[in-house]
Formats: structure tokens, C-alpha cells, sequence
């Protein structure tokens, strides 16, 4: 049964993502709509997809509980109108839940077991806030498995910046109004919007319709920055401005062997090349994407001048700058996030891995000179995954 | 022309204070092109269990919002505007508890003006209007999609319609106007006249494209985002929208009028032409084929006002709400707890009646349904035919093969009586004979549980006499369907004298699983439905025998508006059953009902109409004329009526003393589900009121205040 065929990325899109809480566009909007609604966009600008032959639909959430219950993949398949023949199951590796619906369902991809599939991701954090009514295990404190900082993301971001000093305040403040600044640019050239399915929203004014992503905020000064309050540490780091925000949002992204997606004529954005996932101290979870990334230039046989592209998820701003400086990038390296990241777009938690590779995915047809792509982003309790991916416009070294 | 900017709605308003009040909400929408849309939600703030309806506020905050978007139109704010509704439902129509308190034609009157300047702005924004009709729409809620510009439908809404006169009213805020003018006067008909005749009847969506009353049908996941980006493409010019349906011009000049001539011919036929609303809506419709969208508006105006100021509107709107609520809520009903599950069904019998019970108990109920009879052969033949009845459904599709499978299996028979003794209900359908019940329900109770509950389907014996030889009275229940069992919503559930409350409990339940509307009544004579028809068909038979000719008969009782003439009611019952029907009850009151040796000849005959072969009634047989020849002092059709009027308001006057059902609505709930009499009669005791009729025969009237019209 192992399979020699590539895995492919066909295509992949996404709500807007929006703001949780009650003053958010999807305050009265169910978490599994989001995810249906994706799906059903992808599908209908997908036509060549016969519908019975997707062979897996692998859809996750942090919290699977309520409109995130009740086995995902299957629910929505169902709601999203794919035949019942169509199996589905539901995913959770916290922040990183998209990308391990990608790699697990490429895995399966890979050793021929689908020919199709359906992968993606969605977090209401809204109706489900992060932690909620989670029950840890008394032994990770009492026989100190972990610090006690390990279970608040805030705190493992400003324990980063204890373990690397010289990644100030003002390096990741400068980062994240830059981050603002090209989610800012990348729509005023047209590069976010064709990729969103808009989401009719009920709102206590009627509907509307959300065709943007709602968190943004383009107007960011180093200033307003400055002003902000450290709410994990006194005296600390971390701000609501260099951090990502709570977000709405799903994501769902269309895979195939590289024989079905030509047999079909689907089209192919990126060929993956390898992923890997790695552990560390869950304390400093920001750190992940380090050795997950290191395992997987490995596994490609590759290095990291070989990738031309970086989308890094900016769960932090100081996450981002320690993956760069181990690799010796510059803070503002032009290969990385050309679009922005979660700073500005906000990071739907299990959402958000297929929103990397929709951008890197839409920066391979503008950047034909680019082969190698990466996307990678750390988890919560600590642990990295990272992707690599081929660029299939791919025409050579530019001059 | 009518000028509705310049009319005074406050009187109209004041009728109004405490309107459940559809908000008009409004957001604005910029859609892929750009272009603004202004996005109108129509919200009461409450879930889909109180859909949104259209009262006279309602409509004024939807005819202020739309005057705001058409100035932000002309300002260029705004390239269109759409309205859709709260999530499953657009509107279910006008408020009907406000149409009820209007007090006078005037303001009837102005109840279709608002509707139709509110309405009719969505014509008139200079900017194209559209109605995404997102869930159901009824009556005024789907005549708000007509009046737009163009129209997109949800495909899981569950019901398109206008009902109006299944109710008494016309499609009155531009419906009878704009229905046909756009999708063509057969299909309009079909939609304003025929549905409603048919129980009525709704639309799908699939439906309502196809006849052209909507332009396009997206799927539910992703309406409002299709249709928002479909409205995009109208307004953009990408997307032409064609309408096949609209009338042409050859249409309007043969067609139509001969449309209409049929339509009024086959209402003449099903209803006659006491029911005025459905003639009012073709006349409407007929007036339709030309002159402007404003005349017709201004005709409904007058048509609405007459109607709504009516007495068949009244009558309606009160036998609307015994069908809606009352039957859901039976008066005198115990509390539910107190009944007992009903897991396992013994059907005593294995004839006609035996069987219908079998598929229903066993259809609705799910649990084992056993037959039993002392005969193997009748048992037999009696599971043939529930399972011939079971494939039938499925080849239908109504059932799945899996549940036929498993209907099938829950059916069961059975010579031996110890079969029940884990039946929780038994119900029997053995022959009319008091003491063969007597002795089977005895034999049961020997085998039975001690909790079961034992029912009979008699309808001219008495439950308390059935029950005679029962250790345990108390659990014996009348259980009395109307023919055919799975069409007719009635059940009259008798309490005896010795039922308790548990039976009487396990009964309500019991009919509530098996949806039929169940009314209480004491063990007396004829029940309601048969005690009733009983006098009307006395008074018939009476006047036929004195030499009153059968057509003065069967044309005396027309102004009633009854689905059909004595006559054909004989024939319907069976002429045999008439006649012992006619005998238990002069059996029973001698001095006011009347028994007829000349209907047990005409049932040995056989027949007592003349039909062709298709079975349309062609007009008398003439045996049966002879046969009932040679009566002296024949009476009038005018006073045959008033003697059914006078007698039937005598009878149901009595049965309220005697306290046979728990009030005048009861009786209506029966006439109008158990023997199909009209809504514009209230079922009956609203006519017999407004007639006179009531105060002819008791001084008094059934209803304080009368139910009939401000005007």
C-alpha cells in the first residue's frame, strides 16, 4: 500500500477572522458554522472535486466541546453537505491543530491511503475560551513536571524573554507594529481578500457580513505600543500589542496525491516536502519551532538558506524574534510574513496552521524565483511543528 | 390613485398597543464589487417558536426604514436594498390577533393602505430592491418578497404561501396584484386559490422557483453570503435575471380570462359561493390581466376592508384559533402525568376498522401491536393487508425500508387472550352490539395487566353499559375515530361515568402520539359529531317523508357553505348506518329526533343519488325518488333551513346544559375536524348565532360578544 506520490496542496481558504468576545462579529455565530461555511467555499471555488471520493475530513479544535463537540471532521462534513459516505474525525494539538490536520491526513496521503482530503481547523475562543474548564493533572505542579508559568501562554512569552535578554521590549514592539504594517499592505494590494469566504453574521443590529478580518489595527505607533500594560508580569515584556489577540476563525485546506490532483485537474499551490513536530520545555513553548524546524531541514535534507519563504506564527512577538535570531535572520527579514501575521490578523488557535500555508501558499505564484517554503509555529505545554513545502512555479534562482 | 403618504394611521395604531413588534433592522453591507447594499433584518427579538408577524407598527418602523433608504438612494449612499429575515423564519404574515381588534370598515381599511405603502416602497427606492426569503413566508411575509424587485429563497424554507383565504381574507398588500403579473395566472391561481383549498397547502422552495415566484435558490449553509454576492452580480449587470413565467402579451388577451372561468367553476363545485373570500381573490385576480400595479392595490384595499369587517372573517379567525390551539390544548383534559405508557397495543377484532387501527397505533406509536380474533383466517388476512399497507408507504417514500422493516415486525396476531397480558392498551372494533363488547372486554380483563387501559371505538352504545361486566370500570375509555382513520383529525374521547382520570389521562396521550386532536365528552348519545348530524339528517328525512322533494332538500341548506348536501352525507355514512344511526338517537330522545322507515328501504335499495360514470353526481336516482314518494306537506328549502338552523342551535344548546362537552368550542372543534364544516361558519355555533337561529331557539346566544363582523 505505501504510496511513492507527492502530497499537494491544492488549495486552502478561510473565514475573516474575527475578535472574541461579546463586541466580535461572530459573538452569535456558531463555531461549527465557521467551519462549514469555509468549507463549502472551498468546495464551490473547487468544482472538479467529486464530492465522494474526498476520502477524509480532519477538522480541529482545542476545545472540543459543544459547538466544537462531537467529532468535528464528521459533523461538519455532514453539515457541509458531503455525502455521508465521506468519513471525517476531529484533531487537537492546541495552537498547531490546522497543521497536524494537514500532516496527519498527508501521512495518510503519502502511505496511499487517501487520495483527497479535507484538513483544517477552527477556534471559537469566544464561546470557548482557552483553558476552559480545563482539569490539569495535580502532578504536574506538585512533583514540578512543569512551572507553574507553563499553562499561561502570556507567562512562557515573557519567560523567553528572561532566557534571551537582548530580545527587548522595544525589538518586539517594533516587530509587531511592523506586523500591523504589512497586514495593512498586503490588503491594500489585493493579497488577503481572495483567499476569505465572507461569513453573514447576526449581530443585535441584523445581519451583515464579514468580509475582512476584523482585528487589525493598522494605526499602531511605537507610542501607543509603549503605552500598553504588561498583564502576565509586573514591570514585564508581554502586551496585548506584541501578542497575538483571542480570535474567532476557521480554516480548511484541500489536499490530494499529486496523481489525483492531476488526474483531476485541480491545480497545485505547494508540493510538501516534509513536516516534523519537537518538544521542549513546555515553560518556553515559543521555542518550539526551533528544533521542530531543525528535525524538519533534516528530514528534507535541506538547510535553512534553502528556504526562501518564512510564514512563522506570531502567537508572540518575542517567539518570532527567537526563532530568527537562532537562525541568525534579522528581525526584519523580508522573507518572513510578507503579509503580516497573528500579531495583526489574529491566531484562532487550531486554526491558524492552514492560514500560514494560504499565505505562503498565495507568496509561491508571486515569487516564481522562490523553491523552498516554510511554515512552522509553536504549541502550547511546549512543543514546535513546522512544514516545509515546494514551490511548483518554482523557475529558478532570479539573478 | 390613492395617495397612502398622505393617510392618518393613528386610529389604526391605537388598536395596536401591544403589538409583538417586528423591529426593522438595518446594516450596511459592501459587497465584492464595492457597492453598498443596505441589509434590512426583520427581527421581533424572540426565537423561531414567535415568528416575526406584520402588525400595524411592524409595518409603519418598515415603511419609516424604507423612506430613510430611499433618501440615503437618492444621495448615492446606497446602490440596493435587501431585506431578509431572523434565522428559519422571513415573516408568517399579518398579526392576526391585531386584525381581530379592528372595530370598523375605516379601519380595516387602512390595515391593507399601510400594508400596501409600506409594502410597496420596496418598489419605489430608486434603487433595485431584493428579499433574500430565508425561511418562511406567509401571506404578508411572502408579499413583501413580491413587492421587491427580485428575489432569492433559501432552499430548507419550509413554507411559501399565501393562505389568505383559507382564513377569509385576500392576498391584500399586493399579492392578488403582483402574484399573477409575475408568474402567470395558472400558476398565481394554483398559489391564491387552489393550495388553500387543499388543506392548505404550501410551497417548497423548490416549488416556489419553479413556478417563478422566486428568481434563484441557494443552498442553506451559505444563503445570505450567495444571495448577497447574487444581488452583487444583479446590480453589476454580470447577472441578467429572466423570468419565463411573466405573463405575455398573448397570455393576458386568451389565456387569463379563461383561466379564471375555469378556476370559478371548479370553486363553485368544491365550496359553492357562500365562502366569499376565495371569490373575492379571483375576482381580484381576474381584474389583474391589465391596468396599473396602483388600481390594483386600490382594489385590494376594498376587497381587504370588506373582508377583514366581515362575519366570515371573524368565524374564521375563531375557528383558526380553536384548530391552532384549543385542539392542542383539549379543555378538561387531566394532568398528563397521570397517564400511563402505553408500550404494547391489543386490537380486539380483525375486521376493516380493526385493521386501520392496527397501521396507525403501529405507525405513530411505534410498539408491538397484536390483533386478536377467534378466527386464524380473518388474522391472516388482516396482517396481509396491514403489510401490503406498510409496503405501500414504502413504495410511496413516505417510510424508509428500514422502518417498514421494522413496522412489520411489530405487528403480531394472535387466537389466544393470554397474549395479552403485557398489553398496556387494548382497544376493540368488534360489531355495534353492546353485550359481544361486554363479554370481550370481560374475557380481556382476565389476561390483561391490572394498569392496562381498555378503550372502545362504539359510537352509538354506551361506554358505561360496555363496561358493565368489568371488574375495574374505571379504566374504560370511549376511543371514537372518524372514517377513514388516518385522514380524519377527530377522536372524540368519551369519559364515562366510571372513568378516572389515569384512563382518561392515558387516552389524551395516547391520541396526542397518534396526532389526532382529541375532544372530551361525556358518555351521551351520538357523542357530538354523530349527535348533531343525527338531528340535521332527522330534519331531512323528516321533510323528505311529509313529500318534501330531494333537490329542495339537498339546495335548502347552500347559505350553510357545507362541503356537501344532506344527501351526499347519507351516501358518504352509508344509508344503512344512517338509518340505525337515526334510530339510536330517536331511540334515545324521541321527542325531538326522528327515525325514517323510508331510509331503511332507500338502504336496502342501495343508493339514493344518480352519478355518472366517474362518480360525479348527476342529480337523483329515480328508485330512490319513488321510494320516498307520497309524503303530503312538503316544505320550502327556506324553511327547511331554518327548521336545521333552529334545531341543530336546540340540540347543541341542550348538550352545553348537559354538560357533554366543555363549551360551545368544543362542538365547533368536532364539526369542523370531524365533519369537515367550514371555517366561515365557525364550524357551527358561530352562524347559528349571527343567524338568529339561537335566539329563535333558546332566547340567547352561544357567544358573548357575537362573532361576526364590525360591519
Amino acid at each position: 500500500m505505501p504510496s511513492n506520490d507527492r502530497v499537494v496542496f491544492v488549495d486552502g481558504v478561510r473565514t475573516p477572522f474575527g475578535r472574541a468576545g461579546e463586541k466580535g462579529v461572530y459573538w452569535q455565530t456558531r463555531a461549527d458554522d465557521l467551519a462549514v461555511k469555509a468549507m463549502v467555499g472551498l468546495l464551490e471555488r473547487n468544482p472538479n472535486v467529486p464530492l465522494a471520493k474526498i476520502d477524509e475530513v480532519a477538522i480541529a479544535a482545542t476545545t472540543q466541546q459543544g459547538d466544537q463537540g462531537l467529532t468535528l471532521g464528521r459533523t461538519v462534513a455532514l453539515l457541509a453537505g458531503l455525502p455521508q459516505s465521506v468519513p471525517g474525525y476531529a484533531i487537537d494539538r492546541m495552537c498547531a491543530g490546522a497543521m497536524t490536520a494537514v500532516t496527519a491526513t498527508a501521512g495518510g496521503i503519502a502511505f496511499g491511503a487517501y487520495d483527497i482530503v479535507l484538513a483544517g481547523g477552527v477556534e471559537h475562543m469566544g464561546r470557548h475560551p482557552i483553558g476552559f474548564n480545563a482539569d490539569p493533572n495535580p502532578r504536574f505542579l506538585a512533583e514540578k513536571l512543569v512551572s507553574s508559568d507553563a499553562l499561561n501562554m502570556g507567562a512562557t512569552a515573557e519567560r523567553l524573554h528572561d532566557r534571551f535578554p537582548h530580545l527587548t521590549k522595544e525589538r518586539t514592539d517594533a516587530y509587531a507594529m511592523r506586523s500591523q504594517q504589512k497586514v495593512a499592505a498586503a490588503y491594500a494590494a489585493g493579497h488577503i481578500q481572495g483567499d476569505l469566504i465572507p461569513v453573514a453574521n447576526r449581530t443585535a443590529s441584523g445581519f451583515g457580513l464579514v468580509s475582512v478580518d476584523e482585528a487589525p489595527r493598522p494605526e499602531t505607533t511605537m507610542e501607543g505600543l509603549a503605552a500598553l500594560k504588561t498583564p502576565f508580569r509586573a514591570h514585564g515584556r508581554v502586551t496585548a500589542g506584541n501578542s497575538s489577540g483571542l480570535n474567532d476563525g476557521a480554516t480548511v485546506a484541500l489536499l490530494a496525491s499529486e496523481k489525483a490532483a492531476k488526474e483531476l485537474n485541480l491545480g497545485i499551490k505547494m508540493v510538501m516536502v516534509s513536516f516534523a513536530y519537537a518538544g521542549v520545555e513546555p515553560e518556553v513553548m515559543g521555542y518550539g519551532p526551533v528544533p521542530a524546524t531543525i528535525k524538519a531541514l533534516d528530514k528534507a535534507g535541506l538547510t535553512i538558506d534553502d528556504i526562501g519563504l518564512f510564514e512563522v506564527n506570531e502567537a508572540f512577538s518575542v517567539q518570532v524574534l527567537a526563532f530568527l535570531d537562532y537562525f541568525g535572520m534579522a528581525d526584519d527579514d523580508p522573507r518572513v510574513n510578507e503579509y503580516g501575521g497573528a500579531i495583526a490578523f489574529g491566531h484562532p488557535l487550531a486554526s491558524s496552521g492552514v492560514r500560514l500555508m494560504i499565505h505562503l501558499a498565495h507568496q509561491f505564484a508571486r515569487h516564481p524565483e522562490v523553491r523552498y517554503g516554510l511554515t512552522t509555529m509553536c504549541i502550547g505545554l511546549g512543543q514546535g511543528g513546522s512544514v516545509i513545502w515546494e514551490n511548483p512555479n518554482y523557475k529558478g534562482a532570479s539573478n | 390613485m390613492t395617495e397612502y403618504d398622505t393617510i392618518d394611521f393613528a386610529d389604526l395604531l391605537a388598536v395596536s398597543g401591544d403589538e409583538v413588534v417586528t423591529h426593522s433592522l438595518v446594516r450596511d453591507v459592501t459587497l465584492p464589487s464595492g457597492k453598498v447594499l443596505a441589509l434590512v433584518t426583520l427581527d421581533n427579538g424572540i426565537d423561531h417558536t414567535r415568528p416575526n408577524t406584520l402588525g400595524p407598527v411592524s409595518l409603519l418602523e418598515f415603511d419609516t426604514t424604507l423612506l430613510g433608504l430611499a433618501e440615503r438612494a437618492k444621495h448615492g449612499e446606497i446602490a440596493g436594498v435587501a431585506v431578509t429575515g431572523k434565522p428559519y423564519i422571513l415573516a408568517a404574515g399579518a398579526d392576526l390577533s391585531k386584525v381581530q381588534d379592528i372595530t370598523t370598515l375605516e379601519i380595516a381599511r387602512k390595515l391593507s393602505q399601510l400594508g400596501h405603502r409600506a409594502l410597496g416602497r420596496l418598489g419605489e427606492l430608486g434603487v433595485p430592491s431584493f428579499v433574500f426569503v430565508n425561511g418562511l413566508a406567509l401571506g404578508g411575509g411572502l408579499e413583501i418578497a413580491l413587492n421587491a424587485t427580485y428575489r432569492t429563497v433559501d432552499a430548507s424554507a419550509p413554507a411559501l404561501a399565501l393562505p389568505e383565504t383559507f382564513l377569509g381574507l385576500v392576498p391584500g398588500w399586493g399579492g392578488a396584484y403582483l402574484m399573477p403579473n409575475l408568474v402567470g395566472i395558472e400558476n398565481a391561481l394554483k398559489i391564491i386559490i387552489e393550495n388553500p383549498l387543499k388543506n392548505n397547502r404550501t410551497m417548497s422552495a423548490a416549488d416556489a422557483l419553479g413556478f417563478g415566484v422566486v428568481d434563484v435558490m441557494f443552498d442553506s449553509v451559505r444563503f445570505l453570503e450567495q444571495s448577497l454576492a447574487w444581488a452583487d452580480g444583479v446590480l453589476s449587470g454580470s447577472i441578467k435575471v429572466k423570468r419565463p413565467h411573466e405573463p405575455s402579451k398573448a397570455e393576458r388577451l386568451v389565456k387569463w380570462d379563461i383561466a379564471i372561468k375555469v378556476a370559478r367553476s371548479m370553486l363553485e363545485e368544491r365550496l359553492g359561493t357562500v365562502a366569499k373570500a376565495p371569490h373575492a381573490a379571483l375576482e381580484l385576480m381576474a381584474a389583474a390581466k391589465s391596468g396599473t400595479k396602483a388600481e390594483g392595490f386600490a382594489r385590494e384595499d376594498e376587497a381587504l376592508a370588506a373582508l377583514i369587517s366581515g362575519d366570515q372573517f371573524s368565524a374564521s379567525i375563531y375557528a383558526f384559533n380553536l384548530v391552532q390551539k384549543r385542539a392542542k390544548r383539549p379543555a378538561g383534559a387531566p394532568d398528563k402525568a397521570l397517564a400511563r405508557p402505553v408500550t404494547k397495543v391489543g386490537i380486539i377484532g380483525a375486521g376493516l376498522m380493526a385493521r386501520q387501527f392496527a397501521l396507525l397505533f403501529v405507525r405513530r406509536l411505534r410498539v408491538p401491536v397484536m390483533l386478536t380474533d377467534i378466527n386464524q383466517e380473518r388474522l391472516d388476512l388482516a396482517l396481509t393487508y396491514i403489510h401490503e399497507q406498510i409496503a405501500s408507504l414504502h413504495e410511496k417514500g413516505r417510510i424508509g425500508a428500514d422502518e417498514a422493516k421494522r413496522l412489520n415486525a411489530l405487528v403480531s396476531t394472535t387466537t389466544n387472550l393470554s397474549d395479552f397480558s403485557d398489553a398496556d392498551w387494548v382497544i376493540e372494533a368488534i360489531f355495534e352490539e353492546l353485550a359481544a363488547k361486554q363479554d370481550v372486554f370481560a374475557d380481556v380483563e382476565k389476561y390483561a395487566p391490572e394498569s392496562a387501559i381498555f378503550a372502545t371505538n362504539t359510537s352509538s352504545l354506551s361506554v358505561d353499559a360496555i363496561g358493565a361486566k368489568l371488574a375495574h370500570p374505571e379504566r374504560l375509555v370511549g376511543f371514537h375515530f372518524f372514517n377513514p382513520v388516518a385522514v380524519m383529525p377527530l377522536l372524540e374521547v368519551v369519559r364515562a361515568t366510571k372513568t378516572d382520570d389515569s384512563a382518561l389521562a392515558t387516552a389524551m396521550e395516547t391520541a396526542k402520539s397518534l396526532r389526532k386532536s382529541a375532544v372530551i365528552t361525556t358518555d351521551s348519545p351520538g357523542f357530538v359529531v354523530n349527535r348533531l348530524l343525527a338531528r340535521l339528517l332527522g330534519e331531512a328525512m323528516h321533510a323528505i317523508d311529509n313529500g318534501t322533494p330531494l333537490s329542495v332538500i339537498d339546495s335548502g341548506l347552500k347559505p350553510f357553505g357545507l362541503p356537501m348536501t344532506p344527501c351526499e352525507l347519507l351516501e358518504l355514512v352509508g344509508l344503512k348506518v344512517g338509518a340505525h344511526v337515526l334510530d339510536t338517537h330517536y331511540a334515545a330522545f324521541p321527542d325531538r329526533f326522528y327515525r325514517s322507515d323510508n331510509l331503511h328501504t332507500l338502504a336496502e335499495h342501495g343508493k339514493l343519488l344518480a352519478r355518472d360514470k366517474k362518480g360525479k353526481v348527476t342529480g337523483f336516482d329515480k328508485e330512490a325518488e319513488k321510494i320516498v314518494s307520497g309524503g303530503t306537506t312538503p316544505i320550502t328549502g327556506e324553511e327547511f333551513r331554518l327548521r336545521v338552523e333552529d334545531g341543530l342551535a336546540d340540540e347543541i344548546h341542550r348538550m352545553l346544559d348537559e354538560k357533554v362537552v366543555n363549551g360551545a368550542e368544543d362542538i365547533d372543534l368536532c364539526m369542523i375536524m370531524g365533519a369537515g364544516w367550514p371555517f366561515q361558519m365557525g364550524g357551527v355555533t358561530p352562524y347559528l348565532d349571527r343567524v338568529g337561529a339561537s335566539e329563535r331557539a333558546f332566547g340567547g346566544t352561544f357567544h358573548q360578544p357575537l362573532i361576526k363582523g364590525v360591519a
